[in-house]
């Protein structure tokens, strides 16, 4: 296992500010924000910040939602949801810390669909990694990451956030 | 002064694993509360606070068991408990199919077995079983196929667990610390196979103290063995506690002579508000339904402020869910291993 010698909040900062730029070119003003559990939360909570919305932030976890339950079985440690407004018809902003398969962001993509219609999705995540499997790609990604074969990477959290790459078992 | 005593002398004996933990430790049918592990008891109330969150989306449905089979076999007539575990098998999208025995093909002359074998032929994946007879949910759940799970929806007077767990989610909502609470279990004990399962899942928890209160005929012989302390006054029993749990008084299995009349049980067993007052200013009043109005309680606390009883409906969707959903998961790790 080795740490990443990458400033976190800092890539955070800078996915704010990406983020601040794409939402005024596209004309939305009032976006409501979600991140996935675990990671993904804990990034959200500092955009949300950093950007100054209004509205509470929103939560997700897509347990409920793999598409691998009958192989591997539910995480035993599932988090509520909580979205305390109504998406539909609004501009979200979904946030995770890693994309990689995509499998995560189209469950998170099923699940918010059960909430509502929302008007648009924007993906915004720390790592953007090898590896994907469905047709999904970041709107803001902090990093570019290649892994040799067999390895993870993983946010730490929630303070200080740090970033390490392991071997999967 | 009362003190609260964590019964640690009665504690009750540590059983062997059952039927109902895999090789994993985890749950793959659940039968009863007894001889199951806090962990597991736990981990069921923390999955069923998430679902709990599905009944905000405008969907109230999850794609986790979507193409599983869940068949409601229920020999004994119960239009509450099959509600609530058809609708908790739908929200998981799963199909199911309600079996009500005494109007199928067993009076046909259709063996159990017979039709066990039939059911899974028809590719079901898990069973639902309420029987009239202690027993009957292990029996089935000894005789299915590896790969099917089953689930106790109440067998004679031996357990009801999803109630109890439900009952334990509604007052983990209220009261999160169950070392902290002194608990009342009243009414008709020799009948209720839920308040077997409440004082188990009550006792697994570690509940700081655990009272039940009924008159000598309706307390089964040896209960004490629980962990229990008995009381056959209401007012002393109920007197600073935190839960009161009623119970149903079951007319339809009182073939002895247990009580006098309903109207002298209430006058001596009724919980009414004069009474609550007995209790801590912010008790929490339980009734595992259908509740006899003026028999077990009043009709001013059935619908006053301390009642949960609706809460416990509801309550009762999330926790079949989690139940179901752990059970097939194991089902699921021993399909990942092979």
């Amino acid at each position: 296992m080795r740490t990443v010698n990458e400033d976190v909040t800092q890539h955070i900062h800078a996915m704010g500010e990406a983020l601040r730029e794409q939402l005024a070119e596209a004309e939305i003003s009032k976006p409501l924000m979600i991140g996935i559990h675990t990671g993904g939360v804990w990034i959200a909570e500092h955009l949300h910040r950093q950007l100054g919305l209004d509205e509470a932030l929103g939560t997700l976890d897509i347990s409920f939602y793999r598409d691998d339950f009958t192989r591997v079985g539910m995480n035993p440690q599932v988090k509520p949801s909580a979205l305390p407004f109504s998406i539909a018809d609004r501009h979200l902003i979904l946030v995770d810390d890693v994309l990689h398969t995509g499998r995560t962001i189209r469950a998170a993509m099923n699940e918010l669909f059960d909430y509502g219609r929302p008007a648009s999705i924007w993906l915004a995540v720390l790592v953007e990694r090898d590896g994907r499997e469905l047709p999904i790609c970041a709107d803001v990604a902090a990093l570019n990451i290649k892994l040799t074969e067999g390895e993870q990477i993983k946010l730490n959290g929630p303070d200080p956030l740090s970033l390490t790459i392991f071997e999967a078992k | 002064m009362t003190t609260r005593s964590t019964h640690s002398s009665t504690a009750p004996i540590k059983r062997p694993r059952t039927i109902q933990i895999d090789s994993n430790g985890r749950l793959r049918h659940f039968i009863a509360i007894e001889g199951l592990p806090k962990t597991i008891l736990t981990e069921m109330l923390d999955i069923a606070e998430s679902f709990v969150s599905v009944t905000a989306q405008d969907v109230k449905k999850v794609p986790l068991l979507r193409g599983r089979t869940i068949c409601n076999l229920f020999f004994e007539p119960s239009t509450r408990t099959r509600t609530t575990f058809e609708l908790a098998a739908k929200r998981l999208s799963a199909d199911v199919l309600n079996i009500n025995i005494s109007a199928s093909s067993s009076s046909k002359g259709e063996t159990l077995l017979d039709m066990l074998r039939n059911l899974e032929a028809m590719h079901t994946d898990m069973f639902v079983v309420r029987h009239s007879s202690s027993g009957a949910a292990q029996f089935i759940a000894s005789k299915v196929e590896p790969h099917i799970s089953v689930i106790n929806a109440g067998d004679g007077s031996h357990e009801h667990p999803t109630q109890a767990m439900l009952d334990m989610f509604t007052i983990r909502q209220h009261k999160p610390d169950f070392s902290a609470l002194r608990v009342a279990i009243v009414g008709d004990l020799r009948h209720s196979r839920v308040a077997r399962s409440q004082i188990h899942a009550l006792n697994t928890l570690g509940v700081g103290e655990l009272r039940v209160v009924a008159p000598r005929t309706l307390i089964p012989a040896g209960m004490e063995r629980l962990g229990v302390q008995i009381y056959q006054n209401l007012e002393e029993g109920i007197r600073d506690v935190d839960v009161i749990i009623m119970l149903r008084l079951q007319r339809e299995r009182m073939h002895g002579a247990f009580i006098p009349s309903e109207q002298e049980y209430f006058q001596l067993y009724g919980l009414t508000e004069a009474r609550i007052a007995l209790a801590r200013p912010d008790v929490m009043v339980m009734h595992p339904g259908p509740i006899n109005r003026g028999v077990e309680m009043d009709s001013a606390v059935a619908d006053g402020k301390h009642s949960v009883i609706l809460q416990q409906v509801s309550n009762g969707i999330a926790i079949r869910m989690a139940a179901m959903s752990m059970a097939m998961r194991s089902r699921a790790d021993a399909k990942a291993e092979a």
